[in-house]
């Protein structure tokens, strides 16, 4: 190993000096004079995304344990951008007297759980893999839990730590059923030495269960709703876009080298836990009151259209995850920031709160129904590139196996438009004489919001970042 | 600028510049202005084609061009317009600066109702311009989702329940197409060698008959949703009934014409052989629409309900004649749905400008119209007599078209459709004259209305071109049964080759 080769871990090196730098600025301030460090974050962690996009060579450290790959250099730069809208989206509520004392905290934290994604991300054996899905969830339930004056977060802290804990467990058990039957963690090793034993199905079967546990696929979801609620909103939008993210990224890539030879097997069982994630996700999204449950069961359905990619097999599939992750930030981020910038400010998360937004908030409402339009899929925003794409992936397959599938996700599609709609018909078409009154947000939440807006409205229409995804995906 | 790309470029720089008007007045002269710049791009189109036309261009769609845009999947942004496009276009822009005319005293959140109007109406130009199947989808979709808005914050009655209805019916029909128009796509291959979503490209050859027996119920039922197929139409008498009456006049008279549009491009056009072995089930369905659709008609006394029905009953003749394959009864449905789509609109236009004055639409509450707003009432009866298919206008050009090429097909099966549905003069009849007699004449029922005033600059303007359209067509139809005709050769040889 040699100098040149620290810079393949450029993204991870970077990152952990800059929670080192928030850290040691941490200890050298005042308790009540902590805001200059919110600004440090944010600049630091923006140079950091905007340097990120600069190329790097590819390549493996550590004996193949980390690989740098354009796809891996390009899976973590979209997760960047995700934490920059919710860095600039967290600024209002770190800024609350309660959180005074506590902001450092805040960043070191998240910035600990994103370096666990990076490594995620770029593993190359499963010990990696399972080093950083750890390092990923355990932070996390720290900042579930950060609202200390709210039995709900300290709830939704509890539920996280004690399902992430089981969950790993099990994910630990099934990579411990691949050691012993293939003698090896390397990825690649495992991929040749995979012989579909009956021990190694059912290590599959762990293993997919304890990613399914961090994509909210149905049955492994019963935490979303109880931890989205529970959490502040800047960790709840951090919680289904880019901790989700993440584990589709890296379960897409095992998927697609490591049991490659099992694929008709696992094609079956994505098939089914993507109808069910689909189906009940809408179903109970119907019902919902709550914003943050209701932006929650949106979020798992989506898991399941994303699964539509994944059982494509082929190169657009993995193309059209890997976009629909990028629009869903944005979209996803754009819900969460209008909802977060009306409970900063009045503490209101109900749609029946909504009602009659648009006559005094039209600005915010406007975002609220270009994100909602975009999660639902209608044109001419991202959603609808997106949605589409992975519909045209999931097709390919040309049988009757895959076309029912995207009939299923289709009529999905319906339902969930029926259930953004009454988001919709709250701030545009009930009047009401206690709408919420208009108030103007501060310049980060404007930011994030337009940088969102920015996204929903080029992404789809910029074909080049499509073809740029495409040329670094690869099928089965 | 090519000519086609304007007819987006333009309803988007209105919306753009309405976006910035300061008042009521101001806004609605920049909507005007705008879809009366449109209007005149239309006319110029239609002289530009038949000109090309003239001039011995044979190919099959003039003024094309096509931009990549998603390479790696082909997609492309690909335009070309034939007689058929040209005159939905020109059908599109009338009503488009009707409906603004007749909206011309919106108040309430007004920028926001002329810049969804527009937008809707860009989705439907962008349809008829594309012939790439995932543009025209995403035109498609478009021109859906501002009706949620339109219904749901301008409209009267239920108009939450309409709204929502009417959008999520009309999305289901989209995703039912969507399957169809997979299919189509990943069986492309198999005519041109790689994967197309280009029609022109599409129809050269054909995509393998067990699929076309799979997609074609789900094409032509996607685009039958919004053409008010039996029994998908229930979301078309709430759905006008409840909608302002721009809304109506544009949703029923343009917007349902792109559900007959569609099934004749796409699903006809391009599952030839699956239209032959499956059509027998939608002819049968198409049959009852009509009659069905004019039987409710005459339950009816809400006028817009009635009108409504009429719509249902009028745009299954148009899935009726598309269904029947031959050349005759195609231009007879492509003229059906222009005058038609006139006609709708002229009538919920009258509907909205009395509805405006007596406040309300029950007909046996209103009498002796024709004494308080002769004007009013007196385009009433022309509108009504083009709609039951009086000589002279446009209706009975279009009917007697489609019912002459229905009679061609010779078998016990057709004969007996085409007779039933030829019952439907009669039914509309009734309902059409009820009405007149009703509503129009006979003894003022309710003295308050005797202080009524008559349609004022902008109402006579709105019915006015409208009427000048119906009575054109119907007083010289052949240029556009010509023009209609010539565009259609190449598509009934696609569809007849493998047909017959």
């Amino acid at each position: 190993m040699n100098f040149s080769d620290f810079f393949l871990m450029r993204h991870e090196i970077v990152l952990t000096i800059i929670a080192l730098i928030i850290l040691v600025c941490e200890i050298f301030t005042h308790d009540d004079k902590k805001h200059p460090i919110m600004i440090l974050a944010l600049v630091l962690f923006g140079l950091h995304t905007v340097f990120g996009f600069a190329a790097t060579n590819t390549g493996e450290l550590f004996g193949g344990s980390f690989r740098n790959t354009q796809m891996t250099l390009l899976m973590k730069n979209i997760l960047n951008i995700g934490i920059l809208i919710i860095l600039f989206q967290s600024f209002k509520w770190l800024r609350t007297p309660e959180n005074a004392i506590k902001i450092s905290e805040f960043y070191i934290i998240l910035f600990s759980s994103v370096l666990g994604m990076y490594v995620m991300i770029s593993s190359g054996d499963f010990l990696m893999m399972y080093l950083g899905l750890e390092t990923a969830t355990i932070p996390l339930a720290g900042l579930a839990a950060y609202d200390r004056y709210k039995e709900k977060s300290a709830e939704a802290g509890v539920k996280l730590i004690l399902s992430s804990a089981l969950s790993s467990g099990i994910l630990l058990y099934g990579i411990s059923m691949i050691y012993g039957t293939t003698g090896t963690f390397y990825f690649p090793e495992i991929a040749a030495k995979w012989a579909i034993t009956p021990l190694q199905v059912v290590a599959f079967i762990f293993f997919f269960a304890g990613m399914a546990f961090k994509i909210s696929i149905v049955p492994f979801h019963l935490w979303t709703a109880d931890v989205y609620e529970g959490s502040p909103i800047s960790v709840t939008g951090f919680l289904s876009v880019i901790s989700k993210g993440a584990a589709v990224f890296i379960l897409i890539t095992i998927l697609f080298t490591v049991f490659k030879s099992m694929a008709p097997m696992w094609k079956e069982v994505i098939w089914a836990t993507s109808v069910i994630t689909m189906t009940l996700g809408n179903l109970f999204a119907i019902r919902q009151q709550n914003l943050k449950r209701f932006l929650a069961f949106s979020s798992i359905a989506q898991a399941g259209f994303i699964f539509l990619g994944i059982i494509a097999g082929t190169q657009l599939g993995m193309t059209s995850v890997v976009y629909f992750v990028l629009i869903y930030i944005f979209s996803n981020l754009g819900a969460f920031g209008v909802v977060a910038a009306i409970y900063d400010v009045t503490g209101k998360e109900t749609i029946d709160d909504y009602n009659g937004l648009y006559r005094t908030n039209p600005n915010l409402s406007l975002m609220m129904l270009v994100s909602l339009f975009s999660l639902a899929g209608i044109p001419p925003v991202a959603g609808f590139f997106g949605k589409f794409f992975l519909f045209t992936a999931a097709a390919q397959g040309g049988s009757y196996f895959y076309y029912i599938l995207v009939l299923i996700a289709l009529l999905n599609t319906v339902i969930s438009l029926y259930y953004y709609l009454l988001v919709v018909k709250a701030m545009f078409l009930n009047r009401s004489e206690n709408a919420i009154a208009y108030f103007k947000s501060d310049w980060s939440t404007k930011t994030a919001l337009l940088l969102c807006l920015a996204g929903i409205v080029i992404t789809g229409l910029a074909s080049p970042i499509f073809s740029y995804i495409q040329s670094l995906s690869f099928g089965l | 600028m090519d000519i086609l790309t304007l007819f987006i470029v333009i309803p988007a720089v209105t919306m753009l510049g309405i976006a910035l008007t300061k008042n009521s007045n101001q806004a609605r002269w920049v909507a005007a202005g705008g879809m009366i710049l449109q209007l005149i791009n239309a006319i110029r189109l239609i002289f530009s084609y038949l000109a090309l036309r003239n001039a011995g261009d044979k190919s099959e769609m003039l003024f094309r061009k096509s931009y990549m845009w998603f390479e790696t999947m082909n997609i492309q942004y690909a335009i070309g317009v034939d007689g058929i496009s040209v005159a939905m276009i020109g059908l599109t822009s009338i009503v488009v600066v009707a409906g603004i005319f007749a909206s011309w005293e919106m108040k309430d959140l007004h920028k926001e109702f002329f810049i969804s109007l527009i937008l809707l109406a860009t989705g439907v130009f962008g349809f008829f311009i594309c012939i790439d199947m995932f543009t025209m989808f995403l035109f498609y979709e478009i021109a859906v989702i501002p009706m949620y808005l339109l219904i749901g914050i301008w409209g009267s009655g239920p108009k939450e329940y309409s709204a929502m209805k009417l959008t999520l019916m009309l999305m289901g029909g989209s995703a039912l197409l969507l399957i169809g128009v997979f299919g189509i796509y990943y069986k492309s291959a198999d005519i041109s060698g790689h994967y197309t979503w280009n029609i022109l490209e599409l129809s050269k050859g054909h995509i393998p008959v067990e699929w076309q027996r799979f997609l074609f119920p789900f094409t032509f039922v996607g685009f039958g949703v919004l053409g008010a197929l039996f029994p998908f139409h229930t979301w078309s008498p709430d759905g006008h009934s409840s909608a302002p009456t721009a809304v109506s006049m544009l949703h029923a008279g343009v917007l349902m014409k792109l559900g007959g549009y569609g099934c004749f491009r796409i699903a006809m056009f391009l599952l030839p052989e699956g239209a032959n072995e499956m059509g027998w089930i939608f002819i049968i369905l198409t049959t009852i629409s009509v009659v069905y659709g004019a039987l409710g008609a005459i339950q009816q006394t809400d006028l817009k309900y009635i009108n409504a029905y009429s719509s249902v009953s009028h745009c299954g003749l148009v899935l009726f004649a598309v269904l029947m394959a031959n050349k005759t009864a195609m231009n007879g449905a492509i003229i059906q749905m222009i005058s038609h789509g006139l006609m709708t609109a002229i009538f919920f236009a009258l509907i909205g400008m009395i509805y405006g004055r007596t406040h309300t639409r029950i007909i046996g509450e209103m009498g002796g119209l024709m004494k308080i707003m002769p004007f009013l009432a007196v385009v009433y009866v022309i509108a009504g007599l083009a709609s039951l298919g009086l000589p002279g206008l446009s209706g009975f050009v279009a009917e007697m078209t489609i019912f002459i090429g229905a009679f061609q097909h010779a078998d016990i099966f057709h004969r007996v459709v085409t007779i039933t549905v030829t019952t439907s003069i009669v039914i509309t009849a009734v309902y059409i004259l009820r009405v007149v007699g009703i509503l129009l004449l006979g003894p003022v029922r309710n003295d308050h209305f005797l202080e009524l005033k008559d349609a004022r600059w902008f109402e006579k303007t709105s019915l006015v071109m409208l009427l000048l359209a119906i009575a054109g067509i119907g007083l010289a139809p052949l240029w556009l049964s010509n023009m209609i005709g010539d565009s259609l050769v190449p598509i009934i040889q696609k569809i007849t080759v493998f047909v017959h």
